[in-house]
């Protein structure tokens, strides 16, 4: 069994973690629990002696009374994957683009037992069946880019249960996925537990997660724990603040906005058609067509709220780009505020409407500083003379100070940057806002914090919302209306409550029994 | 990351980039003996007194000549780096804008016939057919670095054209021109001020090739590649003859590569912030 006792970690003589002691029992999922930059993942590196240059960790990493703090580099990197193996949040960038996947499961066996590679291949076959990868489907030889983001998650836990270690280490093992595929690679991960009897150590900062799958929970904040004990026990009683805080975050509902919908609608969609040409399959074959966008006719009215869900490759992004004029359509129409949406709309028209992303990192020229990425939408409407003032104007509604304007991106977190994707999306005053999934990289309490600025944005300059996301709970506190999309279709539509309560179409069945839930106390 | 070993390495080669344009520079208005003249009595001199680096087969200041040289070779190199970027950036703004188009496909083919053809023999080609000098060896020596800049201008770019900042930017109504020349290019520059450096480096060598086999600069000015090919008659009998340009074309090169890799540090911002 492996156990932290009073572990700390320094990081240029800060301290990060502090004197944190968790027992990671054989079968039995272990949780720890916090925000981004509460240490827990800095910890789990620890643990598998992985700590970026410059940290310094202290105090024991018990496995079979040994320290595993005190072994030199070469022991520990024969025990990893040995003993110990990790998997990461983004399945992306987890495996090597160039390896099939059968010589990456294979890898460490090769290393640790000294198998062949024919051996070792064998070994492989029979980790990637048990992670729901067969044969049929799924040959040795299968690139990492011809798989989903759920299936190269489900390679990289056939990698690091290849050797059975004794622990498995998931840091937010989900948190990229969509709800139906993080529903299912969770059932596997619990599945891997009880069958194998390894201890699984989940790090995440989803709640709902943690109380469907861990036995033990651990709360962590600004690197202490705060509350552990067994999950159903820490849940029920909520003894420390943070815990209710994390909690009564992640619950959060906005205050009803009293959204002014009605007034005709806003955005009209109708049988929109968006196909794409694919590559040749061979030579000389025809480039097959796929029509990603299949005739969807929706409406959004003047000030409402409506949420878009569907899982990933449903094609809610590629109806996103129609509808903010980036792409033509090969059949049907757009029509913003009664006059045609495309690709060569005058800027006026384009100015309506205005779009936040996911990915707060990747929303930002990293070369500009926030006033003039705050104020780049002033292209469509020409610059005034006041648009410093009027940065500085956008920036308070989201709560920036204006000191925030000579600086960096870089310099901000998750949450105040989607802040600051919020100001510049609300700088020319545009009708109707897209967000594609423009909450889900964010922590609940950021998240709930984020949800209410939307809220009373809308509220006060009666904007409409269109909420892209595969996370119906997400959508929940939000919207007044929601549209379930699948391959290109919208297959349900209704009011929000009624759809999440009585849902009808298969697809939104399994939408809203995928959404992990909070234990109703 | 050592924020020490960077600045070291940005210091050291700014240093010998800097020597050798200083030295390029002075040789402008002064040095330290005439090179238009013959002084068989002091030939061959080995280094030290008078001559600090020695004198050549017609006793020529060696000093004087590598400072004289510096001039032919930088301007060389350094043009041909402009004419390559001043081109083949654009190029690669243009192929990565319209990723996959035609527009794409045909630059990339004519990058690709221009890198099919051995480029100092083309080179030689080009001179032989204009007329040995050192503007046509420039000339040559540029048409070779518009693929290489056009290349790795696409390969920096094409990555970005799929960020949402990107997005943004087409939702504000910028078109692909205008959002080339503001967040494309900002954020490949450092990409291509390291790609100019070692291309500034190689033009160097291929003007040393060049002149070499007398295809650069004509006599009487003198250009390192030029001294290199004087001295290989006399390596046995004077080795400070050959030794001298080879060195200031290494320590040139060196400094170069070395002050690429340096800026490119430094002009990142997000770099920047973690060295300070």
């Amino acid at each position: 069994m492996i156990a932290l006792k009073d572990l700390s970690i320094t990081i240029a003589s800060r301290q990060v973690v502090c004197g944190v002691s968790l027992p990671l029992e054989p079968g039995k999922v272990t949780a720890l629990v916090g925000e981004s930059g509460s240490g827990k993942s800095m910890t789990a590196l620890a643990a598998i002696g992985l700590l970026p240059e410059g940290a310094r960790a202290s105090g024991r990493v018990d496995l079979d009374g040994q320290n595993l703090l005190d072994l030199p580099e070469r022991a520990m990197d024969a025990l990893r994957g040995r003993r110990m193996g990790m998997i990461f949040q983004e399945p992306m960038t987890a495996l090597n683009p160039l390896m099939t996947i059968g010589d990456q499961v294979a890898e460490g066996l090769r290393r640790h037992r000294g198998l062949g590679r024919a051996q070792a291949l064998v070994r492989a076959r029979e980790r990637l069946d048990r992670v729901g990868l067969p044969a049929a489907r799924f040959p040795l030889g299968l690139y990492p880019h011809q798989l989903s983001g759920g299936q190269r998650q489900r390679v990289a836990i056939a990698m690091a249960i290849a050797d059975a270690p004794d622990l498995l280490i998931a840091d937010e093992p989900t948190t990229a996925l969509d709800v139906t595929t993080q529903a299912q690679i969770l059932d596997l991960l619990r599945g891997l537990v009880r069958d194998e009897g390894m201890a699984l150590w989940l790090i995440t900062h989803d709640l709902a997660v943690v109380s469907g799958v861990a036995d033990h929970v651990a709360v962590m904040q600004q690197g202490r724990i705060v509350e552990a004990g067994a999950t159903a026990q820490v849940f029920r009683t909520q003894a420390h603040p943070y815990t209710r805080a994390l909690f009564a975050a992640a619950r959060h509902v906005p205050a009803p906005s009293g959204g002014t919908a009605g007034g005709g609608p806003l955005l009209r969609v109708e049988g929109a058609v968006r196909e794409y040409r694919l590559p040749r399959p061979a030579l000389f074959a025809r480039r097959p067509v796929l029509r990603a966008v299949d005739g969807v006719s929706l409406d959004v009215g003047i000030g409402e709220s409506v949420g878009l869900v569907g899982e990933s490759g449903c094609g809610k992004s590629t109806l996103a780009r129609a509808i903010l004029g980036l792409d033509a359509l090969q059949g049907g129409a757009i029509r913003l505020d009664g006059a045609g949406v495309g690709p060569r709309m005058p800027k006026a028209q384009r100015a309506q409407v205005q779009a936040v992303f996911q990915d707060p990192f990747a929303s930002f020229d990293p070369r500009w500083r926030v006033d003039r990425l705050v104020a780049e939408p002033f292209h469509l409407t020409g610059r005034p003379a006041d648009w410093r003032d009027r940065v500085a104007e956008a920036l308070a509604e989201v709560e920036i100070g204006a000191e925030a304007m000579s600086r960096h991106i870089h310099e901000f977190s998750g949450g105040q940057r989607q802040r600051i994707a919020i100001a510049r999306a609300l700088i020319i005053r545009p009708r109707l806002i897209l967000l594609d999934e423009a909450v889900s990289a964010l922590d609940v309490q950021v998240r709930a914090r984020i949800l209410d600025l939307l809220a009373r944005l809308r509220r006060q300059h009666g904007l409409a919302w269109l909420f892209i996301s595969h996370d119906l709970s997400v959508v929940r506190a939000i919207t007044d209306r929601v549209l379930v999309m699948d391959a290109g279709r919208i297959v349900e539509e209704g009011p929000t409550g009624r759809i999440l309560s009585h849902p009808l179409h298969p697809v939104t069945r399994r939408l809203v029994a995928a959404a992990p839930i909070l234990p109703q106390l | 990351m050592i924020p020490g070993r960077h600045r070291m390495g940005l210091v050291a080669g700014a240093a010998l980039g800097a020597i050798a344009l200083a030295m390029a520079l002075v040789s402008l208005v002064w040095t330290p003996f005439d090179v238009t003249g013959v002084d068989v009595a002091n030939r061959l001199l080995p280094p030290g007194g008078a001559h600090p680096l020695g004198t050549d087969h017609l006793g020529r200041d060696l000093l004087s000549m590598v400072m004289i040289g510096a001039r032919t070779s930088l301007s060389v190199a350094l043009l041909a780096v402009g004419i390559g970027a001043a081109v083949g950036v654009p190029l690669g703004l243009a192929a990565a804008a319209s990723r996959g188009g035609w527009l794409d496909e045909a630059i990339m083919r004519a990058g690709d016939l221009v890198f099919a053809f051995p480029a100092l023999v083309t080179a030689i080609l080009i001179t032989a057919a204009l007329g040995p000098s050192a503007a046509n060896a420039m000339l040559a020596i540029g048409i070779f670095n518009i693929p290489v800049f056009a290349r790795v201008t696409r390969a920096g770019a094409l990555p970005l054209w799929t960020l949402d900042y990107i997005r943004a930017a087409e939702i504000s109504g910028k078109g692909p021109a205008r959002i080339s020349a503001e967040h494309i290019l900002p954020n490949v520059a450092s990409l291509l001020i390291v790609q100019g450096t070692i291309q500034f480096a190689l033009g160097i060598l291929a003007e040393a090739g060049l002149s070499y086999v007398g295809l650069g600069a004509q006599p009487p000015t003198p250009s390192w590649g030029r001294m290199l090919a004087d001295a290989q008659t006399m390596v046995t009998l004077a080795p400070h003859v050959a030794v001298v340009p080879g060195l200031a074309i290494v320590l040139t090169v060196l400094g170069l590569n070395l002050l690429g890799d340096g800026l490119r540090d430094a002009l990142d911002p997000r770099l920047k912030a973690r060295l300070t």
